[in-house]
């Protein structure tokens, strides 16, 4: 028996697909287009002439030395947001899936930071962590840590990471609590009657059965460090102390905005753009196969 | 192997809310005893009490003669099989039946004797290593099974596991569970709203009704003898018919509609009235021949007839405008709807109860 709805028509589909299309054809493959062409080209010093140089940006993007510090910067900053934000985020759902007193006021406070813009969570980390005027450096200078995020590229990475964490946390939570709450209780129940504690239930039944959950929050906070904490590392630590906290994509503003390198700029939009393509071909691929149970 | 005792049972949740109270009964070593009820009747409470699953509000829950209130469901040596099986998705069938074992730190080679047994036992040899959601539901129900087995626990707790079954497949597994509890000899304690699954599984039958048992016993002698008019409509298919009766001048008379009823009972019916009930097969379609003695006859008005064959069911009324009331005759009869029949039934098949209570009015006093 034929299920699909037939149109009679030929111009309503169209019609129906077309906000769909335009939206996508406007923001994204119009501009991402535009950093394709732009990645070939260069510009003179002054913007008024552009010549066009086939791989050129991309052969001095490898060339230099500061591109791999920036992806070894990345890397860094994405391995540890990505940890922590999960791993924090696990153990807090794992808390409040249990059935405890006020466990939905809890959920409501843990999901507030996810409604407050990256920026502003960076200035609100810039500020708590401020050297002379923050409440945390004060806090900690009391303690007898010296901190200084404006001077130590450590403490800077620190910053960073923290805030970053603290951002994702919530949108992390929110999944893995679902994630939690559709295991089905009887199955937990089975477990503790065939003798499983509750630590070797987390592992061997609780976690298996979240990992479709988890593998896809790996990717999207993955994607997530890679691109939207440009405004938290930007309102906080600006990419410095020397670059310490300079992100690929804070790198492609910095050079491009900053630098007027607009040729090299693009050509690490194309990287990163492929990079984020690679991320989510792995992810459908490994959700189909791999993560199924 | 050991025997469950339960004493002064309650269950009263946080809210206020109270599921069971006070269920009292001992199930011998080996037996198997079905808790049945309608839902809602607190069977299902009462069973996770006994698994560990829900704490205990009142009383004390013993099995092999150990209080178990404050222990965990792992420590009492209990296996449960849940009504959606609960199998571990990510598991094959070996492990799913091989999980508590190892839980339990069993050596590895016992292991593999026990699963192996119990999947010959359960005719799950090719299975072992597909995974849950690649079997079907009878598949699944056994290996729910092969996990309860593999362990030897003292206690089988089973919750309504059969329910998710289509008929004919329940039938079988009925059998099946019968057949394994028999050959094991263990414990079990079963759960079901099913009265037929219940009559045909129990060794010994407990029927609950708004948390609180209303009777305990062999399925056939709560069937022959039903202490509360519960009891006597929840037991047996098609249900007992129960009749509204009071006393009048000439013997019993039903309360609604004309009298039907020849033939009193001699006995005193309390002042706030009584319900008498008999059987769909306890009643049979007569010519003119006079009622058993110290029995009854009826007039009673067909309205429709059923006939499956091996047996066959009328439907219609007791009187011209009386109550309804069904009777079930082995056989084909012939009984045109719209005629009058006369209907007999033995006074050893008569069921007389307290309108007010509930309780059995005894007859042969």
């Amino acid at each position: 028996m034929e299920k699909r709805a037939i149109f009679q028509g030929r111009l309503l589909p169209f019609a129906l697909v077309a906000p769909q299309l335009v939206v996508t054809l406007v923001f994204f493959y119009w501009p991402a287009s535009q950093a394709v062409w732009q990645s070939f080209l260069q510009e003179d010093a002054f913007g008024l002439s552009s010549e066009f140089v086939g791989f050129a940006n991309y052969r001095d993007l490898f060339a230099k030395a500061d591109y791999y510090r920036t992806i070894g910067t990345t890397a860094f900053f994405s391995a540890l947001v990505t940890a922590l934000s999960l791993s924090i985020a696990l153990f807090l759902a794992v808390q409040a899936d249990r059935q405890l007193k006020g466990a939905t006021a809890y959920r409501t406070l843990l999901i507030w930071p996810y409604a407050v813009a990256p920026a502003v969570a960076g200035v609100l980390w810039f500020f708590m962590f401020q050297p002379s005027l923050g409440l945390v450096s004060q806090g900690l200078r009391g303690l007898g840590f010296t901190w200084n995020p404006l001077l130590d590229s450590t403490d800077a990475m620190a910053l960073v990471v923290m805030a970053a964490t603290w951002k994702q946390v919530s949108y992390n939570f929110l999944f893995f609590l679902a994630g939690l709450q559709a295991i089905p209780k009887s199955v937990i129940e089975a477990a503790a009657i065939d003798g499983a504690r509750p630590v070797r239930r987390f592992w061997t039944i609780v976690f298996p059965l979240l990992s479709p959950t988890t593998f896809y929050l790996f990717v999207v906070n993955v994607v997530y460090v890679f691109f939207d904490t440009f405004g938290i590392i930007d309102a906080t630590t600006a990419g410095g102390p020397a670059k310490a906290t300079e992100t690929l994509v804070y790198k492609v503003y910095s050079d491009g905005r900053v630098g007027g390198d607009l040729g090299g700029s693009a050509a690490q939009s194309v990287i990163l753009m492929v990079i984020v393509i690679a991320l989510t071909a792995v992810q459908f691929r490994f959700i189909e196969r791999k993560v199924q149970y | 192997m050991a025997e469950v005792v339960l004493t002064g049972v309650g269950k009263t949740y946080a809210g206020g809310v109270t599921a069971v109270t006070d269920v009292e009964f001992t199930v011998p070593d080996g037996a198997f005893c079905v808790l049945v009820g309608p839902s809602g009747c607190g069977k299902s409470t009462l069973l996770r009490m006994i698994a560990g699953l829900e704490t205990i509000t009142t009383g004390t829950v013993s099995i092999g003669g150990r209080v178990v209130n404050a222990v965990e469901p792992a420590e009492r040596d209990i296996a449960m099989v849940f009504q959606n099986y609960a199998l571990y998705p990510h598991m094959s069938v070996y492990d799913n039946m091989a999980y508590g074992l190892r839980n339990r730190g069993t050596p590895k080679a016992e292991i593999e004797t026990r699963v192996r047994e119990a999947a010959r036992v359960l005719e799950l040899g090719d299975l072992l290593a597909r995974k849950p959601r690649q079997l079907s539901g009878g598949q699944r129900q056994r290996v729910a099974m092969g996990r309860a087995i593999v362990r030897k626990p003292q206690v089988f707790l089973f919750d309504e596991p059969l329910s998710n079954l289509d008929a004919k497949l329940r039938v079988q597994m009925r059998v099946e569970i019968r057949r394994l509890q028999r050959s094991l000899a263990t414990t079990s304690v079963y759960v079901t709203h099913d009265q037929l699954e219940a009559m045909t599984l129990a060794d010994m039958l407990v029927v609950m009704n708004k948390g609180r048992v209303e009777q305990i016993g062999a399925p056939l002698d709560l069937y022959r003898r039903p202490e509360t008019l519960f009891v006597a409509g929840f037991i047996g298919a098609p249900p007992m018919n129960l009749i509204d009766v009071a006393i009048g001048p000439d013997g019993l008379r039903p309360v609604a509609g004309d009298a039907g009823i020849v033939g009193g009972l001699g006995i005193a019916v309390p002042a706030t009235g009584a319900r008498l009930g008999i059987r769909p097969e306890h009643l049979h379609v007569v010519g003119d021949e006079p009622a058993p003695e110290g029995g009854i006859a009826l007039s009673y008005t067909v309205s429709a007839v059923e006939a499956v064959g091996a047996e066959t069911f009328l439907h219609g009324r007791l009187g011209a405008t009386g109550p309804d009331v069904v009777i079930r005759e082995p056989g084909t009869i012939a009984a045109a709807p719209g005629t009058v029949r006369r209907v007999v039934a033995r006074r050893d098949d008569l069921h007389l109860f307290d309108r007010e209570t509930g309780r059995r009015i005894p007859l042969d006093a």
